[in-house]
Order: structure tokens, then sequence, then C-alpha cells
């Protein structure tokens, strides 16, 4: 079956988007969108309503008929219907759950790297040596009431005694499931194969017990994938038959739902395959932040639960500390008054900033909760911990450990960013701004925001696996994705190292596709942007001793980059970033950086 | 003619009221469909389960788990009390036994040879659930709860703290721009609900937490000053387990802002009443937001012509308030709802309502409004 047309919804908390694809002049590529508020909750109680307004929405832009009465019209006939139907869903909180291993920082931090990779929430990680008493364990997992538990712990061949201590917590807790009170908690076991069947009598009649391949089979190696797959079928069997419309949806759609970050996550890490580059990319809401990693080729994702831009708005102050989002405000303001403004954001969050002043107030608090999010990634994104190391006499002087995080921004590629804050900023140098300021890339790093984010729909696109259609699915995500989910911001050129004020520390030659060439030598403390649309741009860069800018301390690069909507910046600010304590000076620099960018040109005006 | 969908707080004079009273677990239900029923009469009650305590014999008397079950006195399904002889090894000759003795009064819900723990339970905790307000039941949520339906006022604030209270209205304000100061709390004001105007000072409301008023219901508070109640700053607007005697709840927001209106004649009108009032606030996907009922003796059919007024949302003529700055506060009427995105000051192109507010038209993104319904 040739793939000419394909629906995609992504049911969110708030609103479902519908995306059309077609297949027009040979490429595959996003036609129309339409969206209508998500209708889980009373009076409607039936997801699928939002479905069909977001599609009927679709109807009347493309003037396609796509629904029969209250069906979608699957496969396309002639110019009616579409092939397949697709849907992602994070509605009615997303998925919930607990996980728990033996040792927090080896089993423990495998299950919730396996929960987080299948798009859950992660409430809580028990251990054993995570210094709670049994009864305050029970006690908190009675009162999270989660969607389903993850229950890991030893290698194969191990003992079993901690592990089915943990399943004696779980089953004097008696957990009940989040949604409902008449089905048992699904929990899946992936621990010690040795245990299973004390596993089974201890918590087989209490729970839906499901058992699938070990989490941590040997120290040195981790197998998330049978977890991950076993989430995703529970999450289809269990939880999604809970939540009202969902089982009609589920029968709609041609591929199994997928949780929305689940497939935002699978997306991403098809794309840094392909491409073999290292990517992180961040979707940053009203109540969390996600961010999604690939490095060294393995896929990393976290969840910041409470940093958010309107639900989590406090928290992010709270966290942050107000005087860390007043160094991102290029103005005095009263700092009372400034809390509360931030309190009825929390209270009031569908509000959007109306004077400039708001604006930029709330993009200073999304540079702090994206810079804590990424601050937790890192700690989570490490190497296994644990595993033994063979040191030769070399490496004792190095110190690199079992643990250490995986990210590492000079090797980093490509950041995407996604969420209102990012996408829907008035201006792309305020995207490019807030993103470079709280990632703070190093090296040659490419940026750019996801236009309506429809990565999740993408995701699950991608990851068909009817044999007939998936190669042509997951085709028309990459190609979509490529040409019509990515707003290419530009580049970003940091050099890293010993950078001393007022002197020259990097040289940098550009030649553009028209042969023209640019020649600029940077300083310590520069903020430039070269305008230059998304083209492919020659770039040699040279830095001084004791600088790097990807290739080692004073190596020079020669290297292909690209320009975007904002252009090529090039950041010599230094790493990590020193903001000026006086209110004078650093309300000067705000204002240069900013210019550069042309971020707020009508601020103070 | 233009509509638009902004779900507001309710400022209803008289509606019908239908409060869902659920326990936490499964349980029974003391009341029939029609029970009149009063804020105290306990409509349904069960038993949480015990706590549990686990005791690791097998640690305590350096026995294998396996031979837990032959060292224990005390058996599945047993009532033991604290300090109760559980666990004892035989010994040398009968000497040198070791013990365990049970840490809580309980029953032994099990004993495990894997482990060699022993899992204790503690009586269970009963828990009553009340009617909560006036009314009569109209439903009965099989072994759960029960529906109560009432008719009378309802107000919803913007945010709260504390949980469920009730007392008589008390106005304390005589406008609603005015204050309320710690001078003007006694403990004359005990048990009562008292009503502000546009704010109260953390100085104050602490009187009245000391003076044990029940409630206070005001414009504004300041979000900083939350932190000393509370004990920890607010991240998330998920509040009402606090254990506070008197909950507070802001009809219109942080700082220093006039109480609408419609919300301040509503309840001066209530003065002398008897209300019932929850803080507890959830801004998330299923939102709850802190309310004030006051039941009266109205019947349904002088209800039914009103109930058919509520709004549906936005549309021209519509009475509005405007929920961020500029004009924080500001209470207008729409005008106008155009079509097409205008561009804002901060250059974010967004759907906006023509707002008159004191004979001057203001454009405003209709996000920034919300409905004020009333009947």
């Amino acid at each position: 079956m040739k793939l000419r047309s394909i629906l995609a919804t992504d049911c969110g908390s708030t609103t479902t988007k519908a995306i059309l694809i077609e297949f027009v002049d040979g490429e595959y590529r996003l036609t129309y969108r339409g969206e209508a508020p998500t209708t889980v909750e009373a009076p409607f109680e039936d997801v699928t309503r939002g479905v069909l307004n977001a599609t009927m929405e679709i109807e009347e832009l493309s003037g396609r008929k796509i629904l029969e009465g209250e069906n979608i019209i699957t496969p396309q006939k002639k110019n009616i219907g579409v092939d397949i139907y697709i849907s992602t869903s994070s509605a009615g909180g997303g998925l919930q759950m607990m996980v728990a291993g033996v040792v927090k920082s080896m089993t423990g931090e495998s299950a919730e790297r396996a929960a987080l990779g299948a798009g859950s929430i992660v409430m809580d990680v028990l251990a054993s040596n995570d210094g709670r008493k049994p009864h305050e364990k029970i006690t908190r997992i009675r009162q999270l009431r989660p969607d389903m538990i993850l229950l890991s712990g030893g290698i194969d061949g191990g003992t079993t005694k901690h592990v089915v201590e943990l399943a004696e917590i779980l089953a004097a807790a008696n957990p009940q499931p989040r949604l409902g009170q008449n089905y048992k908690l699904p929990v899946i076991y992936a621990g010690n194969k040795e245990a299973i069947s004390d596993i089974k009598k201890t918590l087989g009649d209490l729970t839906d017990l499901d058992v699938t391949d070990n989490i941590r089979p040997v120290l040195e190696q981790e197998n998330l994938k049978p977890s991950r797959d076993k989430i995703h079928d529970l999450f289809m069997e269990h939880v999604m038959q809970q939540a009202p419309g969902y089982k009609k949806l589920m029968s709609w759609t041609d591929a199994p739902i997928m949780p929305t970050p689940g497939a935002v996550g699978a997306l991403i890490e098809m794309v840094a395959k392909k491409e073999n580059i290292s990517v992180v990319g961040v979707d940053i809401g009203g109540a969390t932040t996600d961010i999604f990693s690939v490095f060294q080729d393995q896929f990393n994702r976290t969840v910041s639960a409470n940093l958010g831009m309107s639900y989590s708005i406090c928290n992010v102050l709270a966290e942050s500390s107000l005087p860390n989002v007043l160094r991102w405000v290029p103005f005095d303001i009263d700092e009372k008054e400034l809390t509360n403004r931030i309190g009825n954001k929390m209270i009031r969050p569908t509000t959007v900033p109306q004077s400039l002043e708001e604006l930029v107030i709330e993009q200073a608090i999304a540079r702090e909760a994206l810079r804590l999010s990424f601050i937790q990634h890192k700690a989570f994104a490490v190497n296994l911990k644990g595993v033994q190391k063979e040191r030769t006499i070399s490496d004792a002087f190095e110190q690199s450990d079992s643990g250490e995080s995986l990210v590492d921004m000079m090797e980093l590629d490509l950041i995407i960013g996604s969420g209102g804050v990012l996408s829907h900023a008035p201006r792309r140098g305020q995207s490019t701004k807030m993103l470079i300021d709280s990632f703070l890339p190093e090296g040659v790093t490419s940026l750019a925001v996801d236009s309506i984010f429809m990565m999740p729909q993408l995701g699950v696109m991608a990851n068909i696996e009817n044999k007939e259609i998936a190669e042509q699915a997951r085709v028309a995500a990459l190609e979509v994705f490529e040409k019509d989910c990515l707003i290419r911001l530009g580049t970003c050129i940091a050099p890293v190292g010993k950078l001393i004020e007022g002197v020259s520390i990097l040289n940098v030659v550009l030649e553009f596709e028209n042969g023209e060439k640019k020649n600029v030598d940077i300083n310590f403390g520069d903020l430039i942007r070269i305008k230059v649309g998304y083209e492919k741009v020659e770039a040699t860069l040279t830095p001084i001793k004791g600088v790097n800018v990807g290739a080692g301390l004073g190596q020079q690069i020669n290297t292909t980059i690209y320009g975007g909507q904002v252009g090529i910046i090039i950041d010599a600010r230094g790493r990590p970033l020193k903001i000026k304590q006086s209110s004078s000076e650093r309300i000067s620099d705000l204002k240069k950086w900013s210019d550069a960018l042309n971020e707020y040109p009508e601020l103070g005006k | 003619m233009a509509h638009s969908y902004t779900p507001g707080l309710k400022v209803l004079k008289n509606t019908e009221i239908l409060k869902e009273r659920r326990l936490p677990l499964k349980g029974s239900v003391n009341a029939l469909v029609g029970d009149d029923v009063s804020p105290e009469s306990v409509i349904a009650k069960t038993d949480l389960p015990g706590n549990v305590q686990m005791v690791n014999v097998a640690n305590q008397l350096n026995v294998d788990a396996s031979d837990v079950e032959a060292v224990m006195i005390a058996s599945e399904g047993s009532q033991i009390s604290k300090n109760e002889l559980i666990a004892e090894t035989n010994g040398i000759f009968g000497y040198f036994k070791s013990q365990v003795h049970s840490p809580v009064d309980g029953t032994v819900e099990s004993i495990s040879n894997i482990t060699g723990q022993v899992v204790i339970r503690e009586a269970p905790i009963p828990v009553a659930v009340d009617a909560y307000i006036k009314g009569v039941v109209h439903e009965v949520i099989h072994n759960e709860g029960v529906v109560i339906k009432s008719y009378g006022s309802f107000v919803q604030g913007i945010f709260g703290i504390g949980g469920e209270s009730r007392g008589s209205i008390k106005m304390l304000s005589e406008t609603r721009d005015s204050e309320i100061s710690a001078e003007m709390i006694n403990s004359e004001l005990q048990g009562l609900i008292v009503v502000g105007g546009s704010f109260i000072s953390l100085e104050a409301y602490k009187k009245a937490l000391k003076c044990k008023v029940a409630g206070v219901v005001v414009g504004g508070f300041n979000y900083y000053d939350l932190e000393e109640i509370l004990g920890y700053t607010l991240g998330v607007a998920i509040t009402g387990s606090e254990d506070l005697i008197t909950s507070l709840i802001v009809t219109e927001g942080y700082g220093k802002i006039q109480m609408g209106q419609q919300t301040f004649d509503l309840l001066r009108d209530n003065s002398g009443r008897l209300a019932s009032i929850n803080g507890a606030t959830q801004i998330r996907a299923g939102v709850i937001r802190p309310e004030i009922i006051i039941p009266n003796n109205t019947s349904r059919e002088e209800n039914s012509a009103r109930d058919a007024k509520k709004t549906s949302g936005m549309i021209e003529g519509s009475l509005v308030r405007v929920i961020r700055s500029p004009n924080f506060g500001a209470i207008g009427v729409v005008k106008e709802l155009p079509a097409e995105l205008r561009q804002m000051e901060s250059e974010t192109m967004v759907r906006v309502a023509i707002i008159k507010i004191d004979n001057k038209l203001f454009e405003i993104p209709r996000s920034n409004l919300e409905v004020v319904e009333t009947d």
C-alpha cells in the first residue's frame, strides 16, 4: 500500500492537536493543522470529542472530507479520508509511575531510566538503601497511587532476598491504582530471574503482575527495551482503558497510542542515529520540562516535574531564587511586586504577557527553568554506576569514574527547543538567546525550535510496526521533521578556555554560498551575530593558545555550518557565563547582548 | 455574534449546588436519597487499613529466613499487643534464648520464609465523611458516598489555603477597596467567616489564626507572605491539606486588589448567614477552586429559571475581569471580539477583546480576561 495521507493527533492535557501529512510532488509534507480543547474531563468525558473537533478544523481548512459522522474514514478513497490515523496522549496527567530497585544508584536508576524513556512521570524511586524505614515506604506508596509500578533489583543469579523484601513492602502497602477502584494495579517485574517465583507468590494475587527480562542482567549491562515495551503495552491495556473515551480512540488508530514524551524521545533517538549526531531536545511546558538527549548513542530523558512556565512557575522562582531570575532582567523592578506578579501567573496559568516588560520577565524565568532542568538532566544522564573498571597507571590521574555524565557540551551538535515560550516567542532572536543562555553550548552547535510541537505525532509515526507501511511512515516522519517541523535558528560558536578580558581569542573566517567571505576577530566578552539564512557556510575557526572551539586547545577547525532565521552567533562570553554583580554593569551587559540578537528592540524606547 | 470560551469564576446569587462527598476507600454509606442533612451530619464511614510495621525476625534472631516460621510464637492472623513476645529461639539447653517483641499493637499479617520479615498491621483507622453543606441527599454512590443537593449562593475564589470550614458571615470592610488590619481582628470573631475588601496583611491573618476565626475571604494577599504561614515556598498551587484553623480565600489574586463588585455585594447581602467554605485549590488539569457556599431555603422551582441563564462563554456584552497587568483586577464590558489576531506591545500576536472600563476602551488579549459568571 502506498501511503498517501496520514492524520495524526496528540491529545494533551489541555489541547488536542491534529496534523495532516500528505504525499505531495514526490515528498511528504505537513499540509494542514487544527486544534481543539481536550475533552477528557467533565462535561464531555470522552477524548474522541476533542479529536473529532480538531479533525473538523482540518476538514474546514483543507476542504477534504475526513470524517463520516463520528468516524475517521480510512483508507483514503480518491480525495476522501486518510490512509492511516495515529495518536499520542498525555491527557489526564500522562502516565504516572513508581519504580523500585535494590540499590538506588544502580537498579533503581536503571528502572527510572526505563520508565522515563517510555514516557512516564516517575513519582518516586523506592530502593532498599534509600534511607527510609519500611513503614515510611509503605505510607509513601499508599499516598501516591501510581498508574503502574516497575520493580527491579539484583543481577541474574545474584541474591534474591532484597528484591523480595521490596515486593513484600509493596504487598503490605496494597497499592491502589490512580484511576478507578475496580481493577488491580499493574506491576512489572524486571529483576533477578531467580526471584520470579517468590515475586509471583508475594504479588501475584494482590496486583496485576507481569514479568519481563531483567533490566540489569549483569552489572555492566542495562537492558531497558523489554521493560519500556512492557510499559507501553500495559499503558494501552490498563491505564488507557480507564481514561474516558480511550477505548474508542484505540479502536480508531492504526498503531498503538504512545505516551506523548515517549513518542518525542523515540523521534529524537531516531534522528540522532540517522545523522550520527549528539542531540539535546527540550520541551518546556506549563507544569513540567522534559529534556531528551542522545550522547554516545545512549538515549536519556528526564522530566523536571515542577519546573514549568505557568502551573509551576513559582517553583522555578523557589528553586532558582529571585536574584537568579532577576540577573536576566535588563531593568530595575520592585522585588516584592515581581513575586506577586509571578504568583498571579501561577493561579491564572493561561494568561499571556501583554506588555514587553512582562514578556522579558517570563523569558527570564524560562532561562532559569531550562537551566535547572538541564542540571537535573546532566546528573541523570550518566554512565552505568557500580561498574568496575580496569585501570592503568595513567587513569589514576584522570579520576574519571563510573557514573560520569554523558552530556558533553563540546560534543553536542544540535539543540531543539519546543514548548510555548520557545516556539511562540515573538522574535526568533529571543528563542535563540534563551537556548544559549540556559544550555551554554560549547564549540559549534546548531539551534532549532519545533514550529508547532509536532514531534509527538512524528514520533509515533516513525514507530509504526505494521511492516507494510512502517518504512514509508518512517520516511514521512523524517521528511516532515526536516522540512516542516524544525525552524532552523542558526549555529552558535562558543570558544571556551582561558579567556582574558580585552584580548582577541578567536579568528573566524566564513565563506558563504555566494562566494563572499567574512573575517572576524572575536574578543572575550563579545556576543556577535552574523546574519545569514539557512544555507551552507564554510567556517575556519582559529582559537588562540589555551582556547578550545571543538578540536582541542589552540586547534583550528574547518567545518561546514548553517545559518538560519537568526544566523551565526559567536558567543565569547565564556563558560560558565559570569554575570556582573553590580546592577548598572549587569544591565549594560544585558542590553549589549540583547541588541546583538535584536532581542527586544523596543525595550526602553 | 462573536463568541469566545473563557471560563471564569462563578459568583452566583441563587443556584443549584451539587456536592459529591466520597470516601477515600469503599465503606458504608449512612444516608438515603431524600434525607435532610446538616453540615455536621456524618454520611459515610470506612476504616483505612492500619499502619504497617515490618520486623526482620531472621536478622534479629540471627537465624536463616527459612527457619523463621519455626521460631515464631505468634502465627499469621493472630492479634498481638505492644511488647508481646512474637518469636524466640530455642537457645542452648533452654538458656540464652533470643527474643523478638512486637513494636506495636496489631495483627500478624504475614511471615516470610524468603526474607525473614514479619509484617504486623496496626488497627484500622476510622474515617468519617460529613455532609459539609446543608441540603438533601440527591444520590447515593454505592459504598462510596453521596451527592448532596442544595440551593443558595455560590462564590469561587481564585486561590485559597486551609480545608473545609463553616461559620456565619461577618463583613469587616465597608468598601471593597479597604484592607483588613490586625486591629480589626479580635476574639469576638472566633468561629466566624470574615469578609474584607482588597487585602489582608500577614499580621492580620496571623491574628485571625490566634483568635480562631473560621475563615477569611478577601481580594488579595501577598504571595511572599504565604511562606511564613505554610512553612515552605508554595511552588505549585495545590492546597487544602494545610492544618489551619482559619481558611483563607483570595478572590482576585496576589497583591492589593479590590474585591469584585458582584462578589463583595453578594457576600454583604448574605451577612449573618451560615456558610460552608473550602480553601482547597488545585490549578492543574481538573482544576479545583476555593469556594464559599451559602445555602438558603428555596426550592428547585424557584431556581429553575435562573439555572437556564448560565453563561457559556465570552460574548459581546459579557462582564469580564482583567486578570493580568496592565489593568489587572479591573472589571469591564466586552464591546467587540475581533476575529483577526492583533499585535500586543510584547509583539505577541493574540486574539483580543475590546473592553470598556470606566468609559475608556482597551484592547486586551482574550486569555487575559475572565468572564464573571453571575446570575
